[in-house]
């Protein structure tokens, strides 16, 4: 490992630092502002050092990770969108007594495990960015131990998420069994050119218990299930976080082994992620229409949008890359800025997320949610919005492909997805006569510039994409 | 750069009179108003001004035309453009908008800035819908007229507005996502056929393509402006939304939004799929004559005033579906000087309706009778509204009507004489309406004021105008006649290329 190795590896070996820096300054004096200011420099340099890791690609760093466009960009947005999480964070636990500072740490390592996935060539760093990602989720999403909902989906998360580990492990060693080899450019191979005969049925059950785990922290249905639980359970921040960072560090390791799939239409694994994506799509949507929890709705809307982004990556060529890129960034722009105004909206307020919670909201604070209001028509597609762009990318994908029966359940299902949007907006606009006053207290102020960074980013994402669009088109060119 | 500002206007107003209405609700309303008028004067402007613009020979005919890049990646252009047919329905628009902001003045009370703006911003989705020339462009108007109409009536509305709402987001929705994948099909198709991506109108129209798969984008497209429109059995979004919807909301439902399907259909499915229109003409002639007959049978049934506009609404854009798939140009213009007519006389209809139930507090037609006597301003221009919409001669229904009925005649008399029931009905549920409402003896002793200044200006010129299509239609059908006439020759043309 020479200088150049330490470079590419620099976005990685930040936040690692940090994380360690900031158990020790716990370990001195507990001071919320500053371990948080902490977190978010190391983050910001982890950012930085982008840069510098820019110059020496691409470049493998031993067998098991590469450090190439693609995993500079992947992380690039992981990083930024954990820097808001953190942000956001910051005003949720100013409010609350418990020992708040590690939340920082964990965020911190969770990220790291996310880059290391999306710089993963290897079975040992794949295995090894989802678990370093899933041992500090499990104690992120129980964080606020007091409350018996956070425990039973700390509990579920973690025996749940172990168990696709193993299934994970499992399919990882049938397809070593079988190939001998332990990159993960075998997985394209194999997703690309079938082996005949008995080799060919082992290979597709690693394929299949591989997907398994990978599904799981997707939230893909079947393996669904855990994602409502654990949306209502965990604090608003690692809610934010899993919809966003998580899911983007898996699917970016996805997209960029899996995606051969695309290109053969009809085989057994490209049957395997049609269903998952069609059964996403229609059961998030479905699902969602019985919820009158704003967290558990957004919990089977997320699932539904991973429907819609398992589409894209079954659109074949360079075109469904970069159109699944384009969606999941649009996503998580939406979801953590959705997230952040319920923050914002709810906090201080009301502790439940029932939709009564939000009647009059407009009313009484209209630009916080006027803003919810544009985060919750982004998700539903409208235009001007950065949903309805990713939509349009995503159909325009598939439409070359061309997979009709597909797109058909995209329509159907979106306006499902529409409905219990709406579900959300009603309430807020009701003109409530005898509602309660305004609370005096704003959302603080870094809160309130992040946001409005995230609005801005719909909008933009929304309107002028081509910047974002031609960055995504040279990075799909390299890899 | 006239056609970005007549967009930009009332975009920027609505921003403007949320922020104004703040301090000072009038203010508001008069900045609206302005804004309109300001629109309207651009629109006519450009109306007057058309022949020396005309003769600068603009691609395709247009008057005026403006190209922007926006995602050069799939040839995705800013692109407007204007012929007769647009400028026509811009000219409405605008003038339906103050309509709109007149009606309103004395009903809307609560969130006045937040009502505005949507309003506004209705007008320039409305408005965009018309002057685009790319079918992106045109998706993303399309859906942008959607969310404040969604508001307005679900935050203005009546008892049922939630409902009414959601039910016309769905139904639209649906249907524009449709409209979405065929729009995307489409685009791929010429992207197949030539090796660029474009979503230009002018780059699509000749787009080769399997009958089996034109017929499928044909009904894409269809089904967007078949709701909107709306026809029969797609409508049942249609009397909930109005009912509920607020004086403004309902004017511009009726004046505009269905307005927009019918443009649609003139604009897109027939020049851009002349050979499915033609095979499934005769399907969507009779959808028409069924909505005429239903609509008015529906209509004659209501007891509750704006159920019953609604209804009629139902009917007279019968006649325009009607009108657009007889495959002659006389029923072409004839559909054309419908859905102006059909704007300010339904439009006229709301705003009466808005007006009784501001002083009445109820819709039912049983408990009015006698308005006649308090209010004769009032009952008088309904009268005339009523009128129009069953069809008397001298006012603008019955010359669009007329003409749809003389070209339907030419490609099928029976589907003619069935729709000419239709204008039978049509009167049996006008003169039921002033019958019950304006005449007759006052027996719940209504002592009412009579019409204020604004409805007086907006009764007016609505009444001005009907008489003005009514009697000399001239001015209108010589404006859109090149327009008319290329889509009619697409039609052909391009149907014997083949």
């Amino acid at each position: 490992m020479n200088s150049s190795d330490v470079i590419a590896l620099l976005p990685m070996i930040v936040p690692s630092l940090t994380a360690i820096l900031i158990l020790l300054l716990i370990a001195i004096k507990r001071n919320h502002a500053l371990v948080a200011s902490c977190a978010l420099a190391g983050l910001g340099a982890s950012f930085a050092s982008l840069w510098a890791a820019a110059t020496v690609i691409p470049r493998s760093v031993t067998a098991l990770l590469i450090i190439d466009s693609y995993s500079l960009f992947y992380s690039g947005f992981l990083i930024a969108t954990a820097a808001i999480v953190v942000l956001l964070s910051f005003s949720y636990f100013q409010r609350r007594q418990e020992h708040r500072e590690e939340f920082y740490a964990l965020i911190l390592l969770a990220t790291v495990g996310t880059i290391v996935l999306t710089a993963s060539r290897h079975f040992a760093s794949l295995f090894l960015g989802i678990e370093i990602l899933s041992v500090s989720l499990y104690a992120l999403v129980s964080y606020l131990r007091e409350g018996r909902l956070a425990l039973e989906a700390g509990i579920k998360y973690l025996v749940l998420a172990a168990t696709s580990s193993a299934f994970l492990l499992f399919g990882l060693a049938l397809l070593y069994a079988e190939t001998g080899s332990m990159d993960l450019a075998t997985i394209s191979y194999i997703l690309m050119k079938p082996a005949a005969g008995a080799a060919a049925e082992i290979e597709l059950a690693g394929i299949v218990f591989v997907l398994t785990g990978v599904g799981f922290k997707l939230a893909a249905v079947p393996f669904h299930l855990w994602t409502p639980d654990v949306y209502e359970g965990a604090p608003l921040p690692v809610t934010a976080f899993i919809a966003s960072v998580s899911k983007g560090g898996v699917f970016a390791v996805l997209l960029r082994w899996f995606h051969s799939v695309s290109g053969h239409p009809g085989s057994p694994a490209w049957w395997a992620f049609v269903v998952m994506s069609i059964a996403s799509m229609l059961f998030g949507n479905l699902l969602a229409l019985q919820q009158n929890n704003i967290k558990r709705i957004l919990a089977y809307s997320s699932i539904a949008n991973m429907g819609y982004l398992l589409l894209a990556f079954l659109c074949a060529g360079a075109f469904g890359l970069q159109a699944a890129t384009y969606y999941l960034l649009a996503y998580a722009v939406t979801i953590v800025g959705a997230f952040g105004l319920l923050i914002a909206l709810c906090e201080g307020e009301t502790e439940d997320y029932e939709l009564d919670a939000l009647r009059g909201m407009f009313w009484r604070r209209p630009i916080l949610a006027g803003a919810f209001a544009v985060a919750l028509l982004s998700l539903a597609g409208i235009p001007l919005t950065a949903g309805f762009l990713g939509k349009f990318y995503i159909v325009a994908a598939a439409a070359i492909t061309p997979l009709w029966i597909p797109i058909l359940i995209l329509v159907i299902s979106s306006t499902i997805g529409v409905y219990y949007y709406l579900r959300v907006l009603v309430p807020m606009f009701m003109v409530v006569e005898d509602g309660p006053p305004a609370r005096g207290e704003g959302a603080p102020i870094h809160a309130i510039v992040s946001l409005a960074a995230l609005i801005a980013l719909i909008f933009v994402l929304g309107v002028y994409p081509s910047p974002l669009w031609r960055l995504i088109q040279t990075i799909s060119n390299a890899s | 750069m006239i056609l970005f500002w007549l967009i930009l206007i009332p975009f920027v107003a609505g921003i403007l009179a949320w922020i104004v209405a703040r301090r000072n609700a009038t203010a508001a309303r008069v900045l609206s108003l302005a804004a309109l008028a300001l629109d309207l004067t651009l629109a006519l402007g450009l109306w007057v001004r058309h022949p020396i613009v005309l003769s600068q020979q603009l691609r395709f005919g247009w008057f005026a035309s403006l190209t922007w890049d926006w995602i050069p990646q799939f040839g995705i252009r800013f692109h407007l453009a204007v012929d007769g047919l647009a400028l026509v329905m811009i000219v409405l628009t605008a003038f339906l908008g103050i309509v709109a902001v007149l009606a309103s003045w004395s009903e809307i009370q609560n969130g006045v800035g937040f009502f505005h703006f949507n309003l506004l911003w209705v007008i320039s989705g409305v408005t965009g819908v018309f002057l685009a020339a790319d079918l992106f462009l045109f998706y993303l108007f399309w859906e942008l007229m959607l969310v404040p109409m969604y508001f307005l009536i679900a935050i203005w509305g009546y008892e049922r507005k939630t409902y009414a709402a959601i039910k016309f987001f769905l139904f639209t929705q649906i249907s524009s996502l449709l409209m979405l994948v065929a729009i995307i099909s489409l685009a791929v198709a010429h992207y197949h056929a030539t090796g660029v991506y474009s979503f230009a109108y002018e780059d699509l129209l000749g787009t080769p393509l399997s009958p089996a798969t034109a017929m499928l984008m044909m009904l894409g497209f269809f089904a967007a402006f078949a709701v909107k429109l709306p026809a029969f059995p797609l409508h049942t979004w249609l009397p909930d939304a109005h009912t509920e919807a607020p004086t403004a909301g309902s004017v511009l439902l009726a004046g505009l939004l269905l307005k927009t399907g019918a443009f649609g259909m003139l604009r897109f499915v027939l020049p851009l799929f002349p050979g499915p229109s033609r095979e499934l003409g005769m399907l969507m002639m009779a959808v028409g004559v069924t909505g005429i007959l239903y609509g008015a049978i529906l209509a004659f049934a209501q007891s509750d005033l704006k159920r019953m506009v609604a209804y009629t609404s139902v009917s007279h854009m019968g006649f325009v579906l009607l009108g657009i798939f007889s495959g002659n140009e006389l029923a072409l213009d004839g559909a054309l000087v419908q859905m102006v007519s059909h704007g300010i006389s339904t439009g006229a209809l709301f705003v009466l309706a808005g007006a009784l139930k501001d002083r009445l507090h109820t819709r039912e037609l049983d408990s009015m009778g006698g308005l006649w006597d308090t209010m004769p301003v009032l009952s008088g221009s309904g009268m005339v509204f009523a009128m129009a919409s069953v069809g008397l001669p001298g006012l603008g229904d019955f010359v669009g009507e007329f003409m749809v009925l003389v070209g339907t005649y030419r490609t099928s008399p029976v589907l003619a004489i069935l729709a000419a029931l239709g204008m039978i009905a049509g009167v049996t549920y006008g003169l039921r309406m002033i019958q019950r409402a304006l005449l007759g003896p006052n027996t719940h002793n209504w002592k009412l004021p009579d019409a204020r200044w604004y409805e007086r200006v907006v009764f007016g010129s609505m009444i001005v105008g009907l008489l003005w299509i009514g009697l000399y239609p001239q001015p209108v059908l010589k404006l859109v006649r090149p327009a008319i006439g290329r889509i009619s020759q697409q039609a052909i043309q391009t149907l014997a290329m083949r």
